[in-house]
């Protein structure tokens, strides 16, 4: 549905009333651009032709290793997005293609996950990963969030909408459950998978709390968290310098996010989440 | 050599190394030592330069140093080593730190390998106003290895245009006060452009500052033991009384709390004409300042005085005795006047002791940068900063209460008087 | 397909799932349910059985309330606010105007950055004087201020972050609703004579309740899960004017290692948790109007 508007003053009004939300949101981020790309002289004036400078990127590419938290975020980030893709695709396939006295009621205890974060529990499952010896560790940065009922009950919503026939007439081919999974199943859920992965993408990319819990050391820190490292220092704040860094680590989501907005949009619409 | 869990990256380093090395890799004591600061971080050489020089003089011992983010990573790190019964050996931590680490049972005091006279002496070379906040129940567990202290900087240019002698920072608390009223600037609408102190007052920096204030006053937070405050002392609330009212009152302190990390910001921008921070800020300002400006020790009430602050070295009990040893001679070397000199030239840390002050290089630095030396003058004036056991509890306690009274929530009477009850409630089971 | 083939292939399906959630969700609840009733280890001092100590302390403990208060203050306007300016931005890029494509951008970004950094550039932003909120409120008369260093005024900074940052996550879900109600709909009110407000209130709202049932669950979620920017900008000050529970947990389980107060506190929350998703579930559930 796209409202075409017919009354031209009602037309501006919006269109107005939208540009200047707009410049509020966009404002605070371009501001820090702004001070990022300029001398610490004028982190709090602004003046228009003030001189442009890399030089803060550069000092704070060497003051902290980002290209090592980049890699740590990037690990992270594939790690749960695989796993989970792979353990939720099972679990959504059970509750549709092979259902069992009790396992609605299974999955009902699964969607109490969804209230209840692995955020919330941190003491207890810093607790365990002590005792599996995964503290500091990607690994144990990555476990707690690998079974997700979200993706659990995205997965199980799609599948339930797969046509019967297409199923059994692969089946009729002679091919067993595991191959009508990948080949009836997952080719439909396609959207479903680009959008589930996106907002996984996203989550883990910012994600802080976890990862500043159980990590402690540069070999596993997250980009998030090596931010937050870096801009908490002794010797007083740097503007330019925390903008810098602010404005590094999150660029390279930033950007694949601005490429791919419509392509977001668009796969929320198909995958049905509403 | 596995006595402590490697990472991927570092076993993979540390692998390739052994596959050369083997033999006599393993007829070596290994040291290991965490250290807080970023890998990467410019302190990194330093450290290194050390360590390397150490293993020269010392060919029996291999020294690991484990870079481990800032002070609040390493001791976690160091905690969750230990507990699982893989310690590093030594580690630099923050003096406020002791009683965490008394109490979860998992340093060994360093009188236990103090034994020769020598020993003996090297300690008796530390000042004695750090020397003491590593002491508890006549044992001292840790030594000073990397110190600062809290002082003023002034804004000579700001001074200047008020009419003030721009060298003569303020000694007194009303010297101060009269001095941030001159220098006290207000745009065409009433509206403050320039303040006369700032004093940082966030979680985290408040009662450190504190602490210097209640002595100026002539007033102690705490005892030695940690297992008392005395907040409710007239001097500390009128130390408290004072802070506020420099806003409230004088008018001379920008409203609400000051922050720690905006303060060297707002002093560079000629906001506020003096500040409260610490010796560890003089790198930074003097690189960023447009205008002459000044370093000094604290004012006084009854007589000026600062607090100190920073790491010591521990040594932590659950390791192999010969490693212990080892890291005794280690922080030995690592505190040598020799190095302590050198260190505070190349990271403006305070060195705690005076040979080092008498080294031929510092003096050379002290003549050309006579700031350094100020904070050195103050440290016999300066108390240990706020620590007791369940440091981090009783601080948020103290903390709460300074940002109540800095507020307005609470009159500072009260906002001593409810922190003081908070802190006896969890100091109860260490009172004996 | 027998019923024993069918419970076979499904527990082997759903194992990986159920081992996962098992150690590090259920497990973990009762844990901590079963911890909260234990001191905690101390050095020599070993874990003793302590019955409901911990929740009396809590109950007499000034900071829990006010962490809980903070919370209900902050879930009470972040989430409503966010939702609204939410569907306003959808149905203002949904309407074909001039710049669509930049206005979605604008209202997006913000939701693609981690809170750590948002709170870092927005720590600048409220410095005072020099900052770029207190120099726009300069502008109008009202500079000086210092927002995150008062009490009065810092759980609101916060708020205004969490609703800037989350308002554009939550458009894409009405933007991905309102792109599948059929224009059919629409045209055939038109024909029945209904004016926009009518349509809007009897045909476009009904339909988008699902979403808003789904957008809540979220809001509430992040109402609860979110606190880095409490950890990266007041670390709950001034005087615990911005402690939000889950920072209270993170501060009590790993600044005071009182993992046993940290597991009452945290049981706490699960029953809050458990209320939510039962009055959402249950009370919400029936009055929107499912297709």
């Amino acid at each position: 549905m796209s409202v075409q508007l017919r009354t031209p003053s009602l037309t501006l009004l919006v269109t107005l009333g939208a540009w200047l939300l707009a410049i509020i949101w966009v404002s605070p981020l371009l501001y820090a651009v702004w001070t990022a790309f300029h001398p610490p002289a004028y982190a709090a004036r602004f003046e228009l032709f003030a001189p442009l400078t890399l030089d803060n990127f550069a000092r704070v590419w060497n003051a902290a290793p980002f290209a090592r938290y980049f890699l740590n975020t990037f690990m992270l980030v594939t790690l749960i997005l695989v796993c989970q893709f792979v353990v939720c695709t099972m679990a959504a396939y059970a509750f549709v293609c092979f259902p069992f006295r009790g396992s609605n009621v299974l999955f009902m205890i699964v969607l109490l996950q969804l209230m209840i974060m692995p955020e919330v529990l941190l003491v207890e499952n810093y607790r365990t990963l002590s005792k599996l010896g995964l503290l500091d560790t990607i690994t144990g940065m990555a476990l707690p969030y690998l079974a997700s009922a979200f993706g659990i009950f995205l997965f199980r919503q799609t599948f339930k909408s797969v046509p019967k026939e297409l199923e059994e007439a692969a089946r009729l081919e002679g091919a067993g459950p595991i191959q009508v999974l990948l080949r009836v199943f997952v080719p439909i859920a396609k959207p479903t998978y680009v959008a589930y992965g996106l907002v996984t993408v996203s989550y883990h990319w910012n994600n802080f709390l976890w990862p500043l819990v159980v990590s402690n050391s540069v070999q596993t820190r997250p980009i998030t968290v090596g931010l937050q490292v870096f801009a908490t220092v002794e010797q007083g704040i740097d503007w330019s310098l925390v903008t810098a860094a602010t404005m590094l680590s999150v660029a390279p989501l930033l950007i694949a996010f601005l490429i791919f907005q419509r392509q977001f949009v668009q796969s929320f619409v198909r995958a049905g989440i509403r | 050599m596995q006595h402590f869990r490697m990472t991927g990256f570092r076993a993979a380093v540390a692998s390739l190394a052994l596959a050369g090395l083997t033999a006599v890799a393993e007829a070596k004591t290994q040291v290991t030592f965490y250290y807080p600061v970023q890998v990467g971080g410019p302190l990194v050489q330093v450290i290194d330069g050390y360590v390397a020089k150490f293993k020269a003089a010392n060919p029996e011992i291999d020294v690991v140093p484990v870079y481990s983010g800032n002070y609040n990573d390493t001791t976690t790190k160091a905690l969750t080593a230990a507990k699982s019964g893989k310690p590093p050996t030594t580690a630099v931590l923050l003096a406020t730190d002791i009683f965490t680490l008394i109490d979860e049972d998992v340093v060994q005091p360093l009188d236990d390998f103090a034994g020769t006279p020598e020993d003996k002496a090297w300690i008796a070379g530390f000042m004695p106003a750090y020397l003491k906040s590593a002491q508890v129940d006549g044992k001292l567990w840790a030594v000073p290895f990397q110190r600062s202290t809290a002082v003023l900087y002034w804004n000579k240019k700001a001074f200047a245009e008020a009419g003030l002698d721009p060298n003569k920072p303020p000694t007194t608390w009303d010297e101060m006060v009269a001095y941030g009223k001159a220098v006290l600037k207000k745009d065409a609408s009433g509206k403050v452009t320039r303040w006369g102190v700032g004093i940082p007052g966030n979680v985290g920096s408040a009662q450190w500052l504190f602490g210097a204030l209640a002595a100026q006053n002539g007033a102690r937070l705490m005892n030695d033991a940690g297992t008392e405050t005395y907040l409710t002392d007239p001097k500390v609330v009128e130390a408290l009384k004072f802070w506020v009212d420099l806003g409230k009152v004088h008018g001379v302190h920008p409203p609400g709390i000051q922050e720690w990390g905006t303060t060297p910001a707002d002093f560079l921008e000629g906001r506020i004409a003096m500040i409260w921070t610490t010796t560890g800020n003089l790198t930074n300002i003097a690189k960023n300042a447009t205008f002459d400006f000044g370093l000094a020790p604290y004012p006084g009430k009854v007589a000026p005085a600062s607090v100190l602050g920073g790491g010591n070295f521990y040594i932590f009990s659950g390791a192999p005795k010969e490693e212990k040893e080892a890291a005794f001679k280690l922080i030995k070397f690592l505190t040598s006047d020799e190095i302590q000199a050198d260190w505070a030239i190349q990271t403006g840390y305070v060195a705690p002791r005076d040979g080092a002050w008498n080294q031929p290089n510092l003096k050379e630095y002290v003549a050309k940068l006579p700031a350094a030396e100020v904070a050195r003058k103050q440290i016999a004036a300066s108390v240990p900063e706020f620590s007791t056991h369940e440091n981090a509890r009783t601080t948020k306690a103290l903390n709460d209460g300074l940002a109540a009274a800095l507020t307005g929530a609470k009159t500072p009477e009260k906002a001593m008087a409810d922190a003081q009850a908070e802190i006896e409630r969890i100091l109860k089971p260490y009172k004996k | 397909m027998t019923a024993s083939r069918n419970a076979l292939y499904g527990a082997l399906l759903l194992l990986p799932a159920a081992v996962l959630l098992w150690v590090f969700t259920y497990q973990p609840i009762l844990a901590t349910l079963g911890n909260s009733l234990y001191s905690t280890p101390r050095g020599r001092r070993a874990s003793v059985f302590v019955g409901l100590d911990h929740y009396q302390t809590m109950i007499a403990d000034p900071v829990f309330w006010k962490a809980l208060t903070n919370n209900a203050i902050y879930a009470l306007t972040t989430i409503p606010l966010s939702m609204a300016l939410a569907l306003a931005m959808a149905l203002f890029v949904n309407a074909k105007l001039r710049g669509q494509g930049l206005v979605r951008m604008a209202y997006f970004t913000p939701t693609v950055l981690p809170m750590v950094a948002v709170a870092n550039i927005w720590m600048f932003f409220y410095a005072p004087d020099y900052g770029l909120v207190d120099q726009v409120l300069g502008l109008f008369g009202g500079g000086g201020n210092n927002l995150l260093g008062s009490k009065e005024t810092a759980l609101g900074a916060l708020i205004v972050i969490t609703i800037w940052k989350e308002a554009g996550f939550f458009m894409i879900f009405y933007l991905a609703a309102l792109q599948q109600i059929s224009p059919t709909l629409i045209e055939a009110a038109e024909l029945e004579g209904a004016s926009r407000r009518q349509i809007f209130r009897r045909v476009t709202l009904p339909l988008l309740m699902p979403t808003t049932l789904f957008i809540s669950i979220n809001a509430v979620i992040g109402a609860v899960r979110l606190v880095d920017h409490v950890i990266a900008m007041t670390k709950g000050g001034p005087d615990n004017a911005t402690v939000l529970l889950l920072f209270y947990v993170y501060q009590v389980g790993f600044a005071f290692w009182d993992t046993g107060y940290a597991a009452a506190l945290t049981a706490v929350l699960l029953v809050m948790l458990a209320l939510i998703a039962l009055f959402q579930f249950g009370y919400a559930d029936k009055r929107v109007h499912y297709r």
